[in-house]
Parts: structure tokens; C-alpha cells; sequence
């Protein structure tokens, strides 16, 4: 082992142990936001609209009062303040347009709430709901983005469809265009995704010492912030606590049930539990943005990019969410990880009459994906090179400058993931059977992590060495079964020396952590891990300096290890215990607060230029498929991944990341589509929603790079959102190759692929019958 | 509607309760019962959180009614554990090939493995994906479950 960042060599880190939480979760004994009870509990249910635009011409909840059981029947009148807010994105105004909690006189989507029920038990909230009378005059809508922004579009705000619009401009792209060799061009759409966790949304709140507390499944419990707004209370009085969430990937980053439970608990001064259906979440919980993209790519004869020009539009649905956020994601990853000299790129956020879009894991930097790896291909084909030598040729190095005029300040190791994630692969594969085309496709990706860097992000944590040698941490992160409190722990055991069983984590609680800023945007390794190594290092730093007293050595030549600290190797030692005793003896804390902040910049959003993010995870996927010429059926043969995550800190969950990533990408790629029609949403059932099992797809073979150069950790990327981001653009690359017909419209069913055969020339056609 | 008694042996303890004739054996175990290992996820029988062993068979908990699961066992996750909460060997597999992120799917998941070894002593890897078909991951991409339990399988099948 090499001496590392720390001095030594790691003990913990790089090691995969199962943590607390896990052996709850197998003992199935975790107890999560449906499994909470309490005395004189109420049961909540959201009454939601039928129709995607309508005007409210009037609620009566006479009857659904009246019903034997019904506690509480709420509507908009009953809200202290009936906005749900968004902090205004970088250098942009604040949002015009909020969310009510309840719809008042106006509804804009299929699902929004109207009213909310608390009853005696679920079956009489359910009834009640159905007796609250909500007369609906129906209005025009939109429903696509096209439509939205035609003149004379139905509005669905009256500040226009349009929620905002990002420019991101470097060089001169009209005249590299019309220099460049060869120009390729291309339109590639994508559509609503849910999230699908299993866990659907839920919790429990209550009254407690004056303080509204919420017990959900949330990624973020800053939302408390948020819900004090909503009744006017003073922000020391809502509390939320995060549950171990059973999924979230986003969809538990805006608020779910919060305000609605919330507004129950203080009308009727009772503890309510909220669990939303699963038909339910299905139509009326966020989804992934569908894109249009329209990208034109210019490149010289052996390939080196000279411009590209891009134009993104997304489907807000009907309120902006995280809109704005996602489609300037979408704009600062537009070009993915190559080098363009000349960019062009606008996206836009439009407001349509459909669900609400938010986060989704990618947020944006993934829907690119399938474009500007689309663009790749074409280029490769059109000049007669290979799909890895086009890329090569353009990857960006460190240095380089992205289109925003940022300099890259860490590697970018994309090729050597690519390189990997073919070798993975092996020989190419041959034909199954006749009537089948085979091909090979890859996909390479540059996913941020960590927030926009014009949030001056910043979390803190809390550690303590108890006197009897165990540690203690408090952190505010939330946990979404990828193990966010357990690498904390790793971190702080590699530090301290403590053993892994004696290190107990206390997170998700807004009134008793210190706050870390939620889990979203692949930061908490990166935000949380460093103020958790801080922490560990500086409470080091100073017990340290007693250890040395006691052992007659100095503090730069201790070791922890092992729940001890060691003069040396073979010299004597003392355990975390005695030190812990020695330094109560003198007075010294052996409790410790730490603020992480992560860099800050700015952008200028008329000028396109500035920064966006710290830094980026860099990866590649690489997957064999065998197409039906009959059916258009796509069967993935093969699959592989690689990514360069700086440092694996528990190298079994960073596969796990990859591989469950790679999973939910290629539901994504080749079935799941919610198909909203006209504004109502068509999955009305989990049973017509695929997302992929068992059965469905090959295992997902992983290869990792440690380039040791992130900005998290020891060194480490994040690793949470990056690999669902190049799925699509890998198999969209594999039936190109295939069939001869680069596919642009997700997702890729048997009857688009079979209109894609239809498109072949016949002098491509590669078809094998052996 | 009215209530009737019934005697649910659940983890091979007799349970007297109380349920209308439309309660699911999911809401019994769940809310009455305390059983947090048999979750709702759906609602349809489709992605298998609320699975239970009926008489050593896997069924949805939000498909089977309370009243029908009276006079058969029931099996949830802990019912497979030993006397102190001692972990079962499949369990352990879980634990050891990671098999788990969020843990929401892992008890049913678990149960429907379990079922799968003991009815084929060692099926092959394509014969636990046919077996786990009902079971959704939205997390872990399946190959660590599978791996898992692979790995029990070939445990169970040493003499």
C-alpha cells in the first residue's frame, strides 16, 4: 500500500464492508416513512384533479365534512400562505411563477391538488375524497412544447409558456459551420420518465412541544423551511426528519407529501399519516424532462470537432420545479466530454399542461446524452472512422476549456474508460440467429457532481470521540439506499482509527444536525465526505497533541488504527478510551463541528459565460445487441460500464451505483415511457409501466478507474447520477450499427426500430443469414 | 361492513385479529400486526415488496385477503430468522455480495429466492431471473442479487 492524502495507508477506505443500515434492511427491520404509528393517528388523501386545464368554478366539501370519520377537509382558503417557492437560479430574477399547495380557482395539470382529507381510518379518507365536489370547467391546453410556444398557444401562466431560456456562446459557430468539412445534423427526442422507487411517497407528522414535526421520505429536509412559509410559522417550529428512503433518484427532491401532511397536522392538531397510491405517484409525482434537441455539428475531414450549435427544449409541465436548474445542466453538458471551440447552445424550459417535470437522475446532463453521443456516430460514419477513434480525437484534457470559459482543473480520464469498457466486451458478437443484426455501440458522458457552483454550497458535520473510545457523527444528509451515511462512517473510521461497529451516524434530522443541503446532484459524497473528513482530521489534529503527551512521542508520528493510537509500529500504544479520558482530564472537547464549502464563481446568463460546476465524473459505456428484423425486438447481448471515480471509498457500492444506474438507463433506452396523451397521463397502473426486471436485461459488467484527481474525498467523484447518463446514447450507438439507421427518439420500441429498418437503404443492409 | 375474528399464524405464532372481509393480508400484517418487513409498493401484485410465504409459497400480501390466509402459515423475512435474530444463510449472502441499496425490495425479494433454491435445489442463474420476475430492483440492477443468491444456492446444495 502507498502512503496516502492521510499519511498512511488506508484500512477502511477502499474496503466493502456492510454497514448498519444494510444488515437492517436485510433483517427487513429499517423502519421507513409508512412504518411509523402513532396514538389517534389520522389518515390523509389528497383530492386531485381529473383534467389537465380546467377552471375551478367551485368546491364542496359539505358532504365529505359530513361523512361519520371525516376529521378535517381542507382547500386553498385554508392555507396561511398557498405558495410553494423556488429559489431563483444563478444571475436570473426571482421565479415569477409558484406552485400552490392547493389549486384555487385554476387547475394545469392531470393530478394537481385541490383538496386534502384527514380521517379516522384510509377507507373513510378515501370516501371522503371522493365526496369532495369540485366543479371543473374545462379549458385549452397545451401539451407539447412545440404547440406551447406557437403564438397565440393557450397560456397555461400568464407570464407566458416560456419559464426561461439559457445561452451558453464561445467563438463564432455560424462561421466554423460554414468552413467546417462536413457537417452533420440531427433531432433527438425524449420522453416522461417516472422514477418508480418502490418505496412510494409517505410519512408521518405530528405536534411536539409546540413544534410541527414531519417523519417523510424525503431528500431534503431544508423543505422545513419551505412548509413554515406555507402556514406562517416561525422556522424553529417545523422540524423534518428523513427516513432511510426505499429510492428517491430525484423524486423525492421536491417536496411529496410535506405541505399536505403538514396543513392536516395543524388544522387538526392530530398525528397523520400520508401514503400517496402508487397510481397515484404514477400520475401526479414529477417525471424526467422529455428534450427536444436539435443539434448541427461541424468537423474537419479526420474528425476534430470545430463547432457544434445546439437548441434544447424541455417540458417543464405545468409549474417550474427545478425546470430552470435542469436546463441549464442540460446547456453546461450539451457538448459531453469533447473539446468544442465554437458553441452555439440554448435551452429552454416551456410550460405545458402536463405533470410537472423535476429532477431525475441526470437532472438534464443525461437527456444530452443520447444527443451528442448521436452526433459521434454520425460523424464517425460519415467520414469512414471508427466510433472510438472520432471520440478519441476530440475528448477534452485537462486544461482544456468548456464553452462556458472554464478550465478544466482535474483529469479527465474518458478515454482510459473507454478503452476499459470495450476491452470488457471482447470479441464482437456474432448473429444468434437469422433474421438478426448485430452491433456494437458506445456512449461516453461527462456528469457533474456537486451543485451549481453560484449556490456557494456548504455542509458541515458533527463528530464526537464518546469516553468510552466509540465516535459519534451528526450529519444532515439524507440517505437514499446508496449508502450516504455509511461512507461518512468509512471516512471517519480510516481517520480516527476507529472500528467501523463503534461509529454510529445520526442523520436527516433538521432540528438536531447539522445541515448538509440535501442529497441531490451526486453531492454528498463530495460535500458531506469533506466536511466529515475535516471534521475527523481537525478532532485528530487536536487529540492528537495529547496522545503525543502520553506516549512521549510527537502527534505527526501517531497512528490510529485499530480503536488505538500508536507511537509506532512496534511502540507502545493507547486505546481511543484513554485518550478520550486524558483529554476530559485537561478539558480538551473531543467534540468537533466542521463547515465544508465547496469553490464559488458566478455566470453571467447574458453573456453564456462563467462557471457552472466544481468538476465532473467522466465514463463509458459499451453494449453488444442483437436486433429482429421481424419484430424490431432490440435484445442486449452484453453490457459494460466504466468510470473513472477518482477514489472507489466502498468499491462494492460504487458497482452497485453503476450497475443499478445502468439498469434504470436502459429501461429509459428501450421501454419506459409514461406516455402522457393530451394532458392525462396513459400509465395508469404499475402494471403498464415497465421498469426493468429480473429477466429483462444482461448482468452489468463494471470495470473502475481511480484516477485519485476528484474533488471530494481522498480524491473521490461522485459517482450517484453519472452512470444512468450514457445508457441511451450506448444502445441508440449499438442498433446504429446494427441496422445502418442511427436511432433518435427514445425509447427505442420494436415499432420504432422496425420504421428505422424501413428507412435502410438497401445498399447498407448488413443482414447475416448463416 | 362488519369485522370478524380470524387466527393468522404468522411466523409460526397464532395472531387473533380483528378485519373486515375486504382487508388485505398486506394491511393486517402491516398496520395491525406491526409486520414492517410486508410493504405496500403497489397495490397490483406487480412488484412483489409485499410478498409473503403462504404455506411456503410466495403470494402478494396486497393481492390475498386477511380472511383467506386463515388457517395457512405465513411467512414473512423475519419468520426466516433463528432464535436472537440470528441471520438466515440467504440473508447473510445479501449482506456479503451487497445485494441491497435502498432495501425497500429486499424482503420479498429474499422470501422469492429462498422459494426458488428450495423448490430447484440448484437452479441456474437463468432460472433465479425466471423466479425473481416479480420481484422489482429499481436500485441494484439486479446482478448482485443474483449473485447472492447463487451463492446461497451453492451453499444449500453442499451435503
Amino acid at each position: 500500500m502507498t502512503t496516502t492524502e492521510l499519511g498512511q495507508a488506508y484500512r477502511v477506505v477502499g474496503t466493502s464492508p456492510a454497514h448498519h443500515d444494510f444488515v437492517d434492511k436485510v433483517r427487513g427491520s429499517l423502519l421507513y416513512a409508512a412504518d411509523w404509528q402513532l396514538p389517534g393517528m389520522l389518515y390523509g388523501r389528497v383530492v386531485r384533479s381529473p383534467v389537465p386545464s380546467a377552471r375551478i368554478s367551485g368546491i364542496d366539501v359539505a358532504a365529505a365534512r359530513a361523512l361519520p370519520g371525516v376529521v378535517a377537509v381542507l382547500t386553498a382558503a385554508d392555507i396561511p400562505d398557498n405558495r410553494i417557492t423556488e429559489r431563483a437560479s444563478g444571475g436570473l430574477a426571482e421565479l415569477e411563477v409558484a406552485m400552490p399547495v392547493l389549486a384555487a380557482d385554476r387547475v394545469r395539470y392531470m393530478g394537481e391538488p385541490v383538496a386534502v382529507v384527514a380521517a379516522v381510518t384510509p377507507q373513510i379518507a378515501d370516501e371522503a375524497a371522493e365526496l369532495v365536489a369540485v366543479d371543473y370547467a374545462e379549458l385549452p391546453g397545451v401539451f407539447d412544447v412545440t404547440s406551447a410556444r406557437a403564438d397565440g398557444a393557450p397560456l397555461v401562466h400568464d407570464v407566458g409558456n416560456t419559464l426561461v431560456t439559457w445561452q451558453i456562446r464561445c467563438g463564432d459557430v455560424a462561421a466554423a459551420l460554414a468552413a467546417a468539412d462536413v457537417v452533420v445534423e440531427g433531432e433527438y427526442r425524449t420522453q416522461h420518465v417516472e422514477h418508480a422507487y418502490l418505496e412510494p411517497e409517505a410519512g408521518v407528522g405530528w405536534l411536539e412541544n409546540g413544534v410541527l414535526t414531519l417523519r417523510v421520505s424525503t431528500q431534503i429536509i431544508e423543505h422545513a423551511a419551505t412548509i413554515a412559509q406555507i402556514l406562517r410559522l416561525p422556522q424553529s417550529k417545523v422540524r423534518v426528519i428523513a427516513t432511510y428512503m426505499g429510492g428517491g433518484f430525484g423524486g423525492k427532491e421536491d417536496m411529496t407529501v410535506e405541505p399536505y401532511l403538514a396543513l392536516l397536522v395543524w388544522h387538526t392538531r392530530r398525528p397523520v399519516r400520508m401514503i400517496w397510491d402508487r397510481q397515484e405517484s404514477l400520475v401526479a409525482s414529477t417525471k424526467r424532462h422529455p428534450f427536444l434537441m436539435r443539434y448541427r455539428t461541424g468537423a474537419d475531414r479526420d474528425g476534430t470537432i470545430t463547432a457544434q450549435q445546439v437548441e434544447i427544449i424541455g417540458d417543464a409541465g405545468a409549474y417550474p420545479n427545478l425546470s430552470p436548474r435542469v436546463l441549464f445542466a442540460a446547456a453546461a453538458c450539451a457538448c459531453g466530454p469533447y473539446r468544442v471551440p465554437n458553441a452555439a447552445i440554448t435551452s429552454s424550459a416551456v410550460f405545458t399542461n402536463n405533470v410537472p417535470s423535476s429532477a431525475f437522475r441526470g437532472f438534464g446532463a443525461m437527456q444530452v446524452t443520447l444527443a451528442y453521443e448521436g452526433q459521434m456516430d454520425l460523424l464517425a460514419d460519415r467520414l469512414g472512422l471508427s466510433r472510438a477513434r472520432v471520440r478519441e480525437r476530440n475528448f477534452l484534457v485537462k486544461g482544456d476549456l468548456l464553452p462556458t470559459g472554464e478550465r478544466l482543473d482535474t483529469c479527465v480520464e474518458v478515454g482510459q474508460t473507454m478503452r476499459r469498457a470495450l476491452a470488457l466486451l471482447g470479441e464482437p458478437p456474432r448473429p444468434p440467429r437469422p433474421g438478426t443484426l448485430t452491433g456494437r455501440g458506445i456512449g461516453c458522458n461527462r456528469q457533474p457532481y456537486g451543485r451549481t457552483i453560484w449556490f456557494r454550497d456548504r455542509a458541515s458535520a458533527w463528530l464526537s470521540l464518546q469516553p468510552d473510545g466509540t465516535v459519534l457523527i451528526r450529519s444532515g444528509v439524507t440517505d437514499l439506499g446508496a449508502g450516504q451515511a455509511a461512507s461518512l462512517c468509512q471516512i471517519a473510521a480510516e481517520v480516527l482509527g476507529a472500528p467501523l461497529d463503534d461509529i454510529s451516524v445520526y442523520i436527516g434530522d433538521s432540528a438536531l444536525n447539522p445541515p448538509a443541503g440535501g442529497t441531490f446532484a451526486t453531492r454528498q459524497l463530495y460535500m458531506s465526505g469533506n466536511a466529515v473528513l475535516h471534521a475527523a482530521s481537525e478532532l485528530r489534529e487536536r487529540i492528537a497533541a495529547v496522545a503525543a503527551e502520553m506516549l512521549g512521542s510527537s502527534p505527526d508520528q501517531l497512528e490510529f488504527a485499530d480503536g488505538r493510537v500508536h507511537a509506532d509500529p512496534e511502540g507502545p500504544s493507547i486505546t481511543l478510551a484513554e485518550l478520550a479520558a486524558a483529554c476530559d482530564q485537561r478539558a480538551i472537547s473531543t467534540a468537533h463541528l466542521a463547515t465544508w464549502r465547496a469553490e464559488s464563481g458566478s455566470f453571467d446568463p447574458r453573456t453564456g459565460q462563467g462557471d457552472t460546476f466544481p468538476d465532473y465524473t467522466y465514463g463509458t459505456h459499451a453494449a453488444d445487441v442483437a436486433v429482429d428484423v421481424e419484430t424490431g425486438q432490440v435484445t442486449v447481448v452484453r453490457y459494460a460500464a466504466c468510470h473513472d471515480v477518482g477514489r472507489a471509498i466502498n468499491p462494492m457500492r460504487v458497482q452497485g451505483q453503476i450497475q443499478g444506474g445502468a439498469m434504470q438507463g436502459l429501461g429509459y433506452a428501450l421501454a419506459e415511457d409514461l406516455a402522457v396523451q393530451d394532458g392525462y397521463v396513459q400509465a395508469g397502473l404499475f402494471a403498464n409501466y415497465l421498469i426493468p426486471n429480473s429477466r429483462d436485461f444482461p448482468d452489468v459488467e463494471v470495470d473502475i478507474v481511480e484516477s485519485g484527481e476528484g474533488k471530494g474525498p481522498l480524491g473521490a467523484r461522485g459517482i450517484g447520477e453519472p452512470p444512468i447518463g450514457n445508457v441511451a446514447a450506448t444502445i441508440a450507438s449499438a442498433i446504429a450499427d446494427a441496422i445502418g439507421v442511427h436511432p433518435a427518439e427514445l425509447p427505442m420500441t420494436p415499432e420504432r426500430i422496425l420504421a428505422l429498418l424501413d428507412q435502410r437503404p438497401s445498399a447498407t443492409r448488413k443482414e447475416h443469414h448463416r | 361492513m362488519t369485522k370478524r375474528r380470524v387466527v393468522l399464524d404468522v411466523n409460526g405464532r397464532d395472531h387473533e385479529t380483528w378485519v373486515q372481509p375486504s382487508d388485505t393480508l398486506l394491511d393486517v400484517l402491516h398496520d395491525q400486526l406491526g409486520l414492517a418487513d410486508v410493504r405496500y409498493g403497489c397495490g397490483e401484485g406487480v412488484c412483489g415488496t409485499c410478498t409473503v410465504l403462504l404455506d411456503g409459497e410466495p403470494v402478494s400480501g396486497c393481492l390475498t385477503l386477511a380472511v383467506q390466509a386463515a388457517g395457512h402459515r405465513v411467512t414473512t423475512l423475519r419468520g426466516l430468522m433463528g432464535p436472537g435474530d440470528v441471520l438466515h444463510p440467504l440473508q447473510e449472502c445479501f449482506l456479503r455480495r451487497g445485494a441491497a441499496q435502498c432495501g425497500f425490495c429486499t424482503p420479498g425479494m429474499v422470501l422469492t429466492a429462498l422459494d426458488v433454491v428450495q423448490r430447484l435445489g440448484r437452479p441456474t442463474r437463468e432460472e433465479i431471473r425466471d423466479a425473481l420476475v416479480g420481484n422489482l430492483c429499481r436500485c441494484t440492477g439486479y446482478t448482485k442479487i443474483l449473485d447472492a443468491v447463487e451463492e446461497y444456492a451453492d451453499l444449500a446444495a453442499e451435503p
